[in-house]
């Protein structure tokens, strides 16, 4: 656990980046900090490392002032992955990896053979290890970032923006690869972002921050954008934070029934009962299956977009299990609105 | 013209003028061995002090202005002077080779220091290096190219400018100028010229040719 005791940063020329910070950032959970630029988030994530250094107040992590600790040895025990990765040049992606495995006075054979069991965790193929890292797309640079910071398994991982620079699809995909991560590895993460849809998407907590370095609200996903502290974290959630609120949600719960036979639009299925598409007397329209884990935003997003109004439903194996309606749709999520309110 | 040149392929080509200790062989490995000498020393100076200042960014002006000082500085004066006040020897001749030598070292390794992208140092601290490991394992790789172009310009320098040594009764290339000069012998003058000349330029293209090769997985900006 990472706890902030009423923490301040003055920087020497008079600005104030973190104001009387008093944050909890739970064990084996992901916190993000978000808030538009110079609300002193960045500031907040360094300080946890001693990149910088509080001006007042106190950081532990795991119980023990950072302050008190050696900072070199400090930043080898936490993970730091930066925008534009901050990969070393003329080193190659393996000895990249292996930078705190030798720093920690490994050996050179130990240190590489971790590094290439690595590659593999991060996704990437295993003769990635000799390039150099301007011979790797960005994605790819992102992901040795992430590779070198889990390479001594330090409990803690201090994120910074580290997927700001690539483009929406890797984007999507590098935020994937992280939430499967931290299934397996559990680690304690602090992920500094501006994307409120990247916050909500990767955050078990999310601490919003305003300019001049105040924290205005820390809270879950759900709870946030059910019951927002002001009109600064709503208009900072955006119009559509009600949608937001559904991508948090599945659609395991929403009832389903058989599909329908004989209507205008019938859904047509291939021999293993995967569904096709719909179709009509002389029109044809895709269909996107769904299954369980999905969220009601999809949900919603794919009845809108059904010319029935009605989802199809599948199993694992892709296979037809019944429909939803847009009603039963509509019904689950303003229950998952008010579940929302309440539990906050 | 045309005699002129004639003769001067003719001296440059006898085999009695490459022997003997006033052969053109001799003066040669004289004239290297100034030379190399006078850079390696500028180096030991230049090459802390360069990278002193850009790791720190302390004393950055010194490096800037160490260049211009470096342009200005009339290394035969300097010759002379040091010469009537330390009498007869090599000292004067080294003295004015290290100063001429010093400035490019340390304002190309100090420029060398300054384009490391800030990020991959940040990283490098945040990773856990000391400062001596983020200097030794990473700014100074990554500079490494500037600051072997800093020692190739300082050697070309010093190997141009070794001729002084003779001006002060040493030897060298520069015994062919002086000597031709006070014989009126313009072949002797033309043809230490020319050797000097193609010392100074082999050794350039041979110390590209070196870095090109070394630094060949680098893209052409970190080169």
């Amino acid at each position: 656990m990472i706890q902030f005791d009423a923490v301040h940063k003055r920087f020497p020329n008079g600005t104030t980046a973190v104001h009387d910070l008093s944050l909890e950032m739970p064990e084996g959970g992901v916190t993000v900090l978000v808030g538009s630029s110079g609300c002193g988030k960045t500031t907040t994530l360094r300080m946890i490392n001693r990149m910088i250094d509080p001006t007042s107040g106190v950081i532990k992590v795991g119980g023990k002032d950072v302050t008190q600790q050696d900072a070199a040895e400090l930043r080898r025990s936490i993970g730091y992955v930066i925008q534009q990765s901050g990969l070393f040049p003329h080193r190659t992606v393996l000895d990249n990896i292996a930078t705190v495995p030798l720093l920690l006075g490994h050996g050179r054979k130990k240190a590489r053979a971790r590094a290439a069991e690595l590659l593999e965790t991060v996704g990437l193929a295993a003769d990635a290890g000799k390039r150099y890292p301007h011979q790797l797309s960005g994605g790819q640079q992102q992901r040795v970032g992430v590779a070198r910071a889990l390479a001594a398994d330090p409990p803690v991982l201090l994120m910074d923006e580290p997927f700001g620079a690539v483009d929406p699809v890797v984007r999507t995909q590098l935020q994937d690869e992280l939430l499967r991560l931290q299934k397996e590895l559990n680690k304690t993460i602090v992920f500094v972002t501006h994307d409120i849809d990247e916050a909500v998407r990767l955050g078990d907590r999310i601490a919003i921050f305003r300019t001049g370095g105040h924290l205005v609200q820390c809270a879950a996903p759900a709870e946030l954008l059910a019951r927002p502290a002001d009109d600064f974290v709503a208009d900072f959630l955006g119009a559509e934070r009600g949608l937001k609120l559904l991508s948090l949600k599945t659609l395991a719960d929403v009832p389903q029934g058989p599909a329908p036979e004989g209507g205008t639009w019938t859904l047509v299925l291939d021999e293993a009962r995967k569904p096709l598409h719909w179709a009509a007397k002389d029109a044809e329209i895709p269909v996107r299956p769904l299954r369980d884990g999905d969220s009601l935003l999809a949900a919603l997003d794919e009845s809108v977009a059904s010319p029935t109004g009605l989802i199809a439903r599948v199993d694992a194996d892709g296979v037809l299990t019944g429909v939803s309606s847009r009603d039963d749709i509509h019904t689950h999520a303003g229950q998952a609105h008010a579940d929302a309110r309440i539990a906050a | 013209m045309y005699e002129l040149f004639k003769n001067l392929a003719k001296w440059l080509t006898s085999g009695s003028q490459w022997a003997g200790t006033d052969g053109i062989a001799h003066r040669l490995a004289e004239h290297l061995q100034y030379s190399l000498l006078a850079t390696l020393i500028a180096a030991v100076i230049g090459l802390p002090l360069g990278l002193l200042i850009g790791h720190t960014g302390k004393g950055a002006f010194l490096a800037i202005n160490l260049a211009s000082f470096g342009r200005a500085l009339p290394t035969v004066g300097l010759v002379v002077l040091v010469f009537l006040a330390s009498g007869l020897s090599m000292w004067p001749v080294y003295i004015a080779l290290v100063a001429l030598a010093v400035p490019s070292i340390v304002t190309n390794t100090y420029a060398g220091m300054t384009a490391v992208d800030p990020d991959v140092k940040d990283a490098a601290r945040g990773q856990g290096m000391r400062g001596h490991q983020v200097l030794f394992q990473v700014e100074l790789p990554l500079a490494l190219p500037l600051i072997m172009t800093g020692l190739r310009l300082a050697l070309i320098q010093v190997v141009s400018t070794a001729t002084v040594a003779a001006y002060v009764s040493f030897g060298g290339l520069g015994r062919f100028v002086f000597d031709g000069l006070a014989q009126r012998d313009l072949v002797q003058v033309l043809g230490g010229a020319v050797l000097v000349a193609v010392v100074a330029i082999v050794l350039d293209l041979g110390l590209s040719a070196l870095q090109r090769f070394l630094f060949r997985h680098r893209t052409a900006a970190l080169r």
